[in-house]
């Protein structure tokens, strides 16, 4: 298994007020960012990232917009800096919302110039986006999917043609000389990741390859790798663990209280991250039209709702750790009581090969946040290691 | 009665009640409605034909149809499949921008053009918010903008069929397919407003919060000769709120008859 240490960058000094106006995003004004306090915010996350490099993790960055949960505005930006802090962790950008930029070819490029610079240790997700970024972004969200498969064809097409300039006059977007430079190091692209809840996401990465990662309910992994392995065996082929990555919020200490202190203190970010101003939670056309009927049958009082093993609805914004531990959002204690807890897990969802790792969600300080990761990776990892070896990377045959 | 009309390949559920002179009636963002009274008042002086804009109710939404320009050269086809002559198109709020499309570029099968609270062209400046952004605000606050009451706009999901909630959630999809971006409007569409040759009327709701009245304003300088008339106790959806009203003031700037 590969771990993958992930934080969203939280700017928690501002949930407090995000939380009382029942929005940490969109619509939050920034005058609640205090870029004095953002300075050193900014750079302490990025420490953290790079310690994980020294002690043999690997790195995931995320990006999101107009919001305190999250400072990190552009995968690459932040995959650029931790490029030259690092040497030996992949780097994994889960990823560039592609169905909300305007530019599918600069994406190409950028990620391009981050293999060569990274000596071909990217790791590339291409993602719809939650439907809260459809506002900073204003994107169509009617058709946004149609946007994304077209974004995702053109990139996979930039980065392996190496024979160009192409021609492109799609539905969304109109180029007459295609030709990125640098080309990718790692060929024909690096790995491409997809992002989804979804069993019909599932099926979709199946067919182009691609890994397929959720987050935070075991609830929704199982129906969607289950998915992907079945159509991964209609097409032939058999969908080994490394398809498949799971984020979840992992707090591991010397005693099982520590341990549950510090998942507490990082699963802010889950109880913040759904809080949102009402028409940003579901612009049309970005659910299916099956899903809005059975919202709209379920009457108004929904959302935040997983479901935990045992079928009950947990809800994320005020779940305790025992809560979170029981939808498999949260691991949680000494570093036996971790290991244990994904070794069920990986039998229960038939074996997955990345975990991403929530390790810091807001107002875990830097002392915590460094012994929750190097404590993890001294004790859990070289165990889930043992559990199943760490996939090879190979890249992924681009999609014509 | 609704029936399937198949034009430039597309196939329109289209309703059609009443006799007399042709009226294409092009609904609202909200929907048709097919069951609420403005039809059925209409069609006891006219020949109605309502369609189903494409993606709401059973009409069909192709992949390759996106803009308003798109429906307003389907319903020009639609009038010429039917064969209109001297009829009277009729649009509210996403219709008038429709009907307001095809005015700009053909007004041979018709002889009237009825305008209810049109969304469609832009006024002011960069800043200038012209339309309300419905997508922007909590459900209880766009209610308030759009209504007069906002009682007489609710919608019970629990007693309706999955099919009927699908139709609506279609719609509210292709509605938001047509007008995302720009945000409900066509930034050229004024510019050509003085192509259209038709006596024009204005039905504006005194209430409407989504675009106002002054908005309205807008629209009848740049419609040469049009009238602006302002119903009462009514919002966004006067041919809603007001039924009659707005019967009575077709009627009357359609067949020279004063509100009885």
């Amino acid at each position: 298994m590969r771990v993958w240490y992930f934080s969203e960058m939280a700017y928690h000094p501002a949930w407090e007020e995000g939380l009382s106006r029942g929005s940490l995003r969109v619509v939050l004004p920034n005058r609640n960012f205090d870029p004095q306090v953002g300075y050193g915010l900014l750079n302490r996350y990025l420490d953290e990232f790079a310690l994980c490099d020294e002690v043999g993790l690997d790195i995931m960055v995320n990006e999101h917009h107009s919001t305190a949960t999250c400072l990190t505005v552009s995968v690459s930006m932040a995959l650029a800096i931790l490029a030259r802090e690092t040497k030996r962790a992949r780097l994994l950008s889960l990823g560039t919302p592609i169905a909300n930029r305007p530019d599918p070819v600069r994406v190409a490029e950028e990620m391009a110039w981050l293999d060569v610079l990274s000596g071909g240790r990217l790791e590339m997700g291409l993602v719809k986006g939650a439907p809260y970024e459809i506002a900073p972004a204003n994107s169509n969200p009617a058709n946004l999917m149609r946007r994304y498969w077209e974004a995702h064809d053109l990139i996979l097409k930039a980065m392996s043609t190496t024979d160009g300039p192409f021609n492109w006059e799609g539905e969304f977007f109109h180029y007459r000389n295609v030709n990125i430079w640098p080309r990718p190091l790692q060929q024909p692209t690096p790995p491409v990741w997809m992002t989804g809840l979804s069993p019909e996401t599932g099926r979709a990465a199946a067919e182009r390859g691609h890994v397929v990662g959720t987050l935070l309910s075991g609830a929704v992994a199982g129906p969607m790798f289950e998915a992907y392995r079945q159509r991964a065996r209609e097409l032939g082929w058999t969908a080994e663990p490394d398809r498949f990555a799971y984020a979840a919020v992992v707090g591991v200490g010397n005693t099982t209280q520590e341990g549950y202190r510090r998942a507490d203190l990082a699963a802010g970010y889950v109880r913040t991250a759904p809080v949102v101003l009402e028409p940003f939670t579901n612009p049309p056309g970005y659910n299916s039209v099956g899903a809005n009927v059975a919202m709209l049958k379920a009457g108004p009082k929904r959302g935040g709702f997983v479901l935990d093993r045992e079928g009950k609805p947990v809800d994320h914004r005020t779940a305790t750790v025992e809560q979170f531990m029981a939808s498999d959002t949260v691991f949680a204690g000494t570093p036996d009581d971790v290991f244990n807890q994904i070794r069920a897990f990986n039998e229960r969802i038939g074996g997955f090969g990345h975990l991403l790792f929530f390790g810091q969600g807001g107002f875990l300080d830097h002392k915590d946040t460094v012994a929750n990761i190097t404590l993890f990776a001294r004790e859990v990892l070289p165990r889930l290691r043992e559990l199943s070896p760490a996939p090879e990377r190979s890249a992924t045959v681009a999609a014509e | 009665m609704s029936t399937s009309i198949s034009v430039a390949g597309v196939s329109l559920d289209v309703i059609e009640r009443g006799e007399g002179r042709a009226l294409l009636f092009l609904h609202a963002g909200e929907g048709l409605e097919p069951q609420r009274p403005w039809l059925d008042l209409l069609a006891a002086h006219y020949r109605v034909i309502a369609p189903a804009h494409p993606g709401y109710g059973q009409s069909e939404l192709p992949g390759w149809m996106s803009s308003v320009d798109d429906l307003a050269y389907l319903y020009l086809d639609l009038a010429a499949r039917m064969e209109l002559k001297d009829a009277v198109v009729a649009g509210a709020c996403f219709g008038g921008w429709i009907a307001a499309e095809m005015a700009v570029r053909d007004t041979r099968r018709f002889s009237r053009l009825v305008l209810v609270d049109p969304l469609g062209i832009k006024n002011g400046g960069v800043q200038d918010r012209d339309i309300a952004d419905m997508h922007g605000l909590p459900r209880a606050e766009y209610m308030k903008l759009a209504w007069a009451d906002p009682a007489n706009g609710t919608v019970d999901y629990t007693v309706m069929s999955d099919s009927e909630i699908a139709g609506r959630v279609r719609g509210r999809d292709a509605f938001t397919l047509f007008g995302w971006k720009p945000y409900m409007h066509n930034p050229r569409l004024k510019r050509w407003l003085h192509r259209i040759d038709l006596p024009t009327l204005l039905l504006w709701g005194e209430c409407d919060g989504i675009v106002t009245p002054a908005y309205g304003e807008g629209w009848r300088e740049a419609i040469p000769g049009a009238r602006l008339e302002i119903i009462p106790q009514a919002g966004h959806f006067p041919h809603w709120e007001q039924p009659e009203q707005f019967v009575a003031r077709v009627r009357a700037f359609v067949d020279g008859q004063g509100p009885s």
